[in-house]
């Protein structure tokens, strides 16, 4: 196995041994989801403070992409189509509407095309940056959306720069993130998301010889497993907490392809102990300890990484004004929002996964483009729709992970609020209440790692969402 | 339930003042709200605890405010971020420094100490301002709070704990009815709901005015003085049409709030792009590497200001069982405690702080102006 070298700034300080930030309390933090989206691997960089690091390359290492990104348009025409995510959903919405004569560009805050599936070089992700590439398709990357000032109209960042885009149509394909679930040691530097762990050995850092735990539930866990077991890393445990019936009833009902894919995995993960029925109940320096089944068992390891399934991101779709139902947001057959114009595709409308995603994606761009779905694409589409509910059912968490968070324990890692300060505070009113009282989800994450949580932990829904829908520098609201 | 004394509506900062008041007058106090604890221009308002000298009355109110603010202070606990920071009123150019000198003699004749900066001793205090600037007037009495857990503390203080998410459809005559139907009785009721205090008490003179905040990442030490321009005064701020104005404050955590916008008759509380890039236009023109920190949140409130920007603090026109305070405008966090303090005076029949005469709702308010 080639030596891994790391290619961010994250995975650099993580091989190091070095923590990115001090929090608030004057705990060492580094990287949690490994995507830009928790904030704690932010960092000064060349005197700038507060920068995500898992999104900055070092000087040696330029974006994956095989396409450089475009120029940044100096005077935004109005853009007949704008895909607003490189994921699957949105590479295959932006492909499909493109080959159907739309003008279409196509952004993501990553400074790589692929998303968080295909992140790093994935032989899968290849046809379609060639259909991108074939069909004319701008390409923004390492560009994020900011702000939804007026109708048509979005505000971007990159790297410090302020990008206005007009457009007449959006497809949101903004992808999903994974539900984090606080447990007494969350918070240490080898605790990670299982795809945020992913996401850092994808990004260099050296996993070879490592011995890692995977906890949480979810296929993700499956995938992450077998990826970093591929790249040399002993896996000493993969707990799921889907309970051992409730696994045997999902699989029975898998097709010959899932049961292909789960007998790959299988493979792959030959000789790695998989627990149903367990979980994360404490982490400590150098180690971890699962409830299995009733028992606790400690595992001594480098890395955990733990993830509780994944959450729509609903951001920018809720800020542009589009209808959600149950945390994802509404479509047509059409993938059409509530709101005219705006479209959406892949995990905003409900975790489907790949293939979900990629016809979804098409579907979206053939609209855009003012074609209607096939009924063989409905069919499918339903399909899908189908499997993901019952993926939801596998994976609804269990409650006996409501007390995995002792009093003490931070569930805001921006602020490091503790969870029994948000419940207190949450007593007098909810989510508001907490939030003004305890400052918990008022940090630059901006409650996208504990507003899942504490919706599962309190039954308190986050709202309130304001502007900028990421920290972003204030001249961008200028 | 034997029928408190006083009923207050609203656990806002001067509803929360209030009840404080209340309860150490030895009077039997409850206290409701529509949502919860500190939720609505409390929640949104910056938390500056500053002397005023708009008016006498304004002096008075301020001053009273302030100095129970400082005298609460070694009680506070951590999470009120009561910070003796101090303002700066800052002076573009010479007109405005004579503007400093002004407030220096106005200030200094009533017992407040401050101190004139000049260009070289502010661009000393505050390096991030941009250079040329004329001056500035500090007065180091000043504060900043964080007002929702002020506010938790006052009702916590007072030993009470609000009925929150109770809804006040109407009162008068002794008695407040619920959105259930069930009628409250008390000695007097308070009406303490700020920009919303017309919809129980038809008729009065307030006005919801719109501003905008936004607040920033941590940058320990990047500023260390509430800023407040001084064309502030030269500014639209006092005419009824939009305006901004330059006003920024160093939070506890390292944060930075940046204000401040003012409308009139705007009902929604979504961002008004043009409004909020306007006003961090204005805050860049005096600290231009504000345009490089990191942006974390923006969001909006509604002050209830009054035509002579003074509060109504009394009993209502046409009810005495109904007394008023509200109407503070964007001083309500700094006036919360005077309000207290006179509202109490009041009710317990005791003697009141500093005249009550100005804020009383029956005043004539042209004569105020």
């Amino acid at each position: 196995m080639p030596p891994t070298t790391p290619k961010t700034i994250a995975a650099a300080l993580m091989a190091a041994g070095q923590s990115c930030r001090t929090s608030v309390t004057g705990e060492p933090r580094g990287p949690l989801c490994g995507m830009g989206i928790c904030f704690e691997c932010r960092a000064t960089v060349h005197g700038v403070p507060h920068q995500r690091t898992c999104q900055l390359a070092l000087p040696q290492h330029s974006p994956q992409s095989p396409h450089p990104p475009s120029p940044i348009p100096h005077s935004p025409s109005p853009h007949s189509l704008l895909v607003v995510g490189a994921g699957p959903a949105g590479l295959s919405a932006a492909a499909t509407a493109a080959e159907a004569g739309l003008a279409v560009t196509l952004l993501d805050d990553n400074p790589a095309l692929g998303g968080q599936i295909w992140r790093g070089p994935m032989p899968e992700a290849e046809p379609w940056l060639e259909r991108l590439h074939s069909a004319g398709v701008q390409i923004l990357s390492a560009t994020r959306i900011v702000d939804a000032p007026a109708s048509g109209h979005l505000r971007a960042e990159r790297a410090g720069q302020v990008l206005d885009l007009e457009y007449r149509q959006l497809v949101l394909a903004t992808g999903a993130r994974e539900r984090f679930l606080p447990f007494p040691g969350w918070t240490l530097p080898h605790v990670l998301g299982a795809g945020g762990l992913q996401a850092m050995a994808k990004a260099g850092l050296p996993i070879a010889g490592k011995r890692v735990v995977i906890a949480g539930t979810g296929p993700l866990l499956i995938a992450v497993a077998a990826y970093l077991r591929q790249h040399g890393a002993q896996v000493l445990a993969l707990a799921e907490q889907a309970s051992p019936a409730a696994l045997a009833r999902f699989t029975a009902q898998l097709r010959l392809s899932k049961i292909a894919e789960g007998l790959r995995f299988a493979r792959i993960l030959r000789g790695v102990p998989v627990y149903p029925g367990a979980w994360p109940v404490e982490a400590q320096p150098g180690g971890v300890r699962l409830s299995v089944r009733g028992r606790i068992r400690e595992f001594a390891c480098d890395y955990i990484g733990s993830g509780f399934h994944l959450v729509p991101n609903t951001e920018l779709a809720q800020m542009l004004g589009c209808a959600t139902q149950n945390g994802s947001v509404l479509t047509n057959d059409q993938q059409q929002t509530t709101v005219p114009g705006v479209f959406c595709a892949g995990e905003p409308t409900g975790i489907g996964g790949l293939e979900r995603a990629l016809l979804e994606g098409a579907i979206a761009g053939a609209a855009a483009a003012g074609r209607q779905p096939t009924p063989a694409q409905i069919a499918e589409r339903d399909r899908l729709r189908r499997f993901a509910h019952r993926l939801d059912r596998v994976t609804a968490l269990r409650p006996e992970l409501r007390s995995l968070p002792r009093p003490d324990t931070f569930v805001c890692r921006c602020e490091d609020v503790s969870f029994e300060r948000i419940r207190e505070a949450a007593a007098l009113g909810g989510w508001r209440a907490a939030k003004l009282l305890t400052r918990c989800g008022m940090g630059p994450c901006q409650a996208r790692v504990c507003g899942p949580a504490l919706e599962f932990l309190l039954a308190t829904p986050p709202d309130g969402l304001r502007p900028p829908l990421f920290p972003t520098p204030l001249s961008a609201l200028c | 339930m034997t029928a408190p004394d006083v009923l207050i509506v609203g656990a806002g900062i001067v509803g929360a003042a209030c009840a404080y008041s209340c309860a150490h007058a030895g009077l039997r106090v409850a206290v409701l709200d529509a949502a919860g604890i500190g939720g609505g221009a409390t929640a949104a308002g910056m938390g500056h605890i500053v002397v005023m000298d708009d008016s006498e009355a304004q002096f008075a109110l301020t001053r009273c405010s302030q100095r129970l603010w400082q005298g609460l202070s070694p009680e506070l606990p951590r999470e009120v971020e009561y910070t003796s920071s101090g303002t700066l009123w800052v002076a573009a150019d010479d007109e405005e420094m004579q503007e400093v000198r002004r407030k220096h003699a106005y200030y200094g004749a009533r017992g407040v100490a401050t101190e004139i900066l000049d260009a070289q001793a502010l661009a000393a205090a505050e390096p991030n301002l941009r250079p040329g600037l004329a001056g500035a007037l500090r007065v180091p009495g000043d504060a900043v709070v964080y007002p929702p857990c002020a506010a938790r503390w006052l009702l916590e203080r007072a030993g009470i704990a609000p009925r929150l998410g109770m809804a006040i459809t109407s009162l008068g005559r002794g008695q407040a009815r619920l959105a259930d139907g069930t009628v409250l009785s008390a000695g007097t009721i308070v009406n303490a709901c700020g920009a919303a205090a017309p919809r129980l008490t038809p008729g009065l003179p307030i006005r919801p005015r719109k501003g905008h905040l936004l607040i920033t990442d941590r940058y320990p030490g990047w500023l260390r003085h509430q800023l407040v321009e001084l064309g502030y005064l030269k500014s639209a701020h006092a005419s009824d049409g939009d305006s901004v104005a330059f006003n920024a404050q160093p939070r506890a955590t390292g944060q930075i709030l940046i204000g401040s916008s003012r409308q009139f008759d705007k009902t929604h509380a979504e961002i008004d792009h043009a409004m909020l890039g306007r006003m961090l236009r204005r805050a860049e023109q005096y600290m231009p590497a504000l345009a490089g920190l990191s942006a974390i949140r923006t969001w909006t409130g509604f002050r209830a200001a009054t035509p002579d920007s003074l509060p109504l603090i009394g009993p209502a026109p046409g009810d005495p069982s109904v007394f008023l305070a509200t109407g503070h405008e964007g001083l309500g966090i700094t006036t919360s405690l005077a309000t207290g303090a006179l509202v109490a005076a009041a009710l317990a029949a005791t003697v009141p702080p500093i005249p009550p005469a100005p804020y009383l709702p029956s005043r004539d308010a042209a004569h105020h102006a």
